[in-house]
């Protein structure tokens, strides 16, 4: 086993271990804060291995929350079947934002991602009669249930966040010792020297994206099942610069950037609106400060100091 | 009414639609054309303009012309002033690296969403016209301050086409869009050009709210429709191309005006944004651009 392996174990036995300890309000916290570090690693596979940075990641994430939620709004399907179809809107929107808006790059990629992302989020508004707009629709208490398991309840619902959260992290680990990975990391660093070495960049790149999307189309499902509230807000340009910002905080381009982003930023807010209402402010200097001072991030600092095995 | 008419004051309604878009996304165009920056924060500029106009016509005495006069010439070089800050304490020193820009431009629009929230107040609150002028058509009365406004954004347009292509500054400007080494090289401070041309796109977007302000109220958050409706243009009329802006501008001000007047502008905005969206795929130099 390797030292890389340990500590992500380690990481997933202590949040395990954390459920019996942390009181309830920190308890759904954290159940909330993996949920949504699933949807910033996926981010991170196309902005910080691919190097994709898109400013559309909410409508991966609303596709994936919608498709579950309505799905069990309008069509009565169970949570479980639900869900699936939620991880699949993901993958598929994503497949399809990625088939158009990567004929284009750098500048231009962002700006279609963001124009995606805006229609996408104002035809939730238009379907409003369906989705309920901005206001968002509740999910009852006893569709959020798989068999007998009622995953509104606390600790099924923290186990189901911290399951979700597993698989995503070792599936993103073994993804990054991958040739897939490699080849997503070398159109990261130098698309033209890899596109010579037989690699099609444009292949590469919706694949990432792809699996950026299940990623978010997940986290999206999830959320929905698990918190039980839809809404056109997780639709809007914040949610996709929530993300960005988690990714930018942790490191862009490691496994364990996102989780730790996502916590360090939810608490900052958290404790933060204990002193100042002001928490458009902190999000924005973090931003600044981040991308003036410490673009790695958190972990690309420490893998910088001589940690160079953190994936 | 009529359809004829019904018609006609849909066009009305987007002609100072584009007038008013015209001046904001010349603006947004101009930085990026010059400066190669996509500036998210453009939207809250335009916010900050309006907030600060509300500030300006509420604190000044005597009739609302004189406050308007005011808040007209004040606005814009405060906006200004707070836009050449940001550029050289943030993005001159991110090297205008586009993608860290985008982050730091996002990272400045809630930091300004917050400061007008903060001080400001979550209320929209209008701001009083210069003055009352009503214009009565055979049809229906339209105010005299609309039109106003869009004698004043062509004024204004045209004094930014002189500005550009008949002086010295726009001659640098236009020096260090096409090359900015070789523009060093005949000692142009191109670092001062860059804090100017952010300046001169942040205060075009003041003046803007300015002008609309006694139309539309004044709100933190009102720099988000603005800002979108900016970037379609400019991208419709092809990046960096201030002849193609400006045509954008009266089609997507004229179509959303009549779009929006006989449909949902909820439609109207989603058509415009995949609209842009498929210019950017599959025609990158813009509908109007004619270089690629």
């Amino acid at each position: 086993m390797t030292r890389a392996l340990a500590l992500h174990i380690a990481v997933l036995a202590a949040l395990f271990a954390a459920q019996y300890l942390l009181p309830p309000y920190h308890h759904t916290n954290i159940a909330r804060i993996m949920v949504l570090a699933v949807f910033a690693m996926g981010y991170n596979i196309a902005f910080g291995y691919t190097g994709l940075l898109s400013l559309g990641h909410a409508l991966f994430f609303a596709a994936g929350l919608y498709t579950t939620g309505l799905g069990i709004e309008l069509w009565g399907l169970s949570a479980a079947p639900a869900l699936a179809l939620g991880l699949i809107a993901g993958g598929a929107i994503a497949a399809a934002t990625g088939v158009l808006a990567l004929r284009t790059g750098g500048v231009s990629f962002m700006i279609v991602t963001l124009m995606f992302a805006q229609a996408g989020y104002l035809t939730i508004l238009y379907f409003g009669q369906y989705t309920r707009g901005d206001e968002g629709f509740v999910i009852t208490r006893a569709a959020r249930s798989i068999g007998p398991i009622d995953l509104s309840a606390d600790t099924p619902r923290y186990l189901t966040a911290l399951a979700l959260f597993s698989v995503a992290l070792l599936i993103n680990l073994a993804l990054t010792k991958s040739r897939l990975g490699r080849a997503m990391i070398g159109m990261r660093e130098n698309e033209e020297r890899s596109r010579m070495l037989g690699y099609n960049p444009f292949r590469i790149k919706l694949i990432a994206l792809v699996i950026s999307g299940l990623y978010a189309g997940a986290a999206g499902a999830a959320y929905s099942v698990l918190f039980g509230y839809v809404g056109a807000s997780f639709a809007a340009i914040q949610y996709s610069i929530l993300p960005l910002l988690y990714v930018l905080l942790g490191g862009a381009g490691t496994t364990l950037g996102p989780f730790l982003g996502a916590l360090l930023m939810f608490y900052l807010i958290d404790i933060s609106s204990g002193y100042t209402t002001a928490h458009l402010f902190v999000v924005g200097a973090a931003l600044l400060v981040l991308v003036l001072f410490a673009p790695k991030g958190i972990l690309g600092w420490v893998r910088d100091k001589g940690a160079k095995w953190l994936p | 009414m009529d359809f004829g008419p019904y018609l006609l004051l849909a066009l009305m309604e987007g002609t100072v639609m584009a007038a008013v878009l015209a001046l904001t996304a010349v603006g947004l165009s101009l930085v990026f054309g010059v400066m190669r920056v996509v500036n998210v924060a453009h939207g809250e500029f335009l916010m900050l303009g309006a907030v600060l106009a509300w500030f300006v016509t509420h604190y000044v005495p005597g009739p609302p012309v004189v406050g308007f006069a005011v808040a007209l010439v004040v606005c814009p070089l405060i906006v200004g002033g707070i836009a050449a800050l940001s550029d050289t304490l943030i993005l001159k020193r991110l090297n205008y690296d586009p993608e860290a820009t985008i982050v730091a431009t996002i990272g400045l629009s809630y930091i300004f969403q917050q400061a007008a929230l903060s001080f400001y107040g979550p209320d929209a609150r209008p701001v009083e016209a210069p003055f009352n002028l009503r214009i009565q058509f055979p049809w229906f009365g339209y105010s005299g301050y609309k039109i106003a406004v869009v004698l004043a954004a062509i004024v204004i347009l045209l004094a930014i086409w002189l500005l550009m292509t008949r002086t010295r500054a726009g001659l640098i400007m236009r020096a260090t869009q096409l090359d900015r080494d070789t523009a060093r090289a005949f000692g142009i401070n191109v670092d001062r050009v860059y804090a100017a041309v952010f300046a001169l796109g942040a205060g075009l977007a003041a003046i803007a709210a300015v002008l609309i302000v006694p139309i539309q109220q004044a709100h933190y958050l009102m720099g988000h429709d603005p800002l979108l409706l900016s970037f379609i243009v400019v991208i419709i009329g092809g990046l960096g191309s201030l002849r193609g802006t400006l045509l954008a501008a009266v089609v997507i001000g004229l179509s959303d005006g009549v779009i929006s007047v006989f449909f949902s502008p909820t439609l109207a905005k989603i058509l415009a944004t995949l609209l842009v969206a498929m210019v950017l795929v599959f025609r990158p130099q813009g509908l109007f651009g004619a270089k690629p």
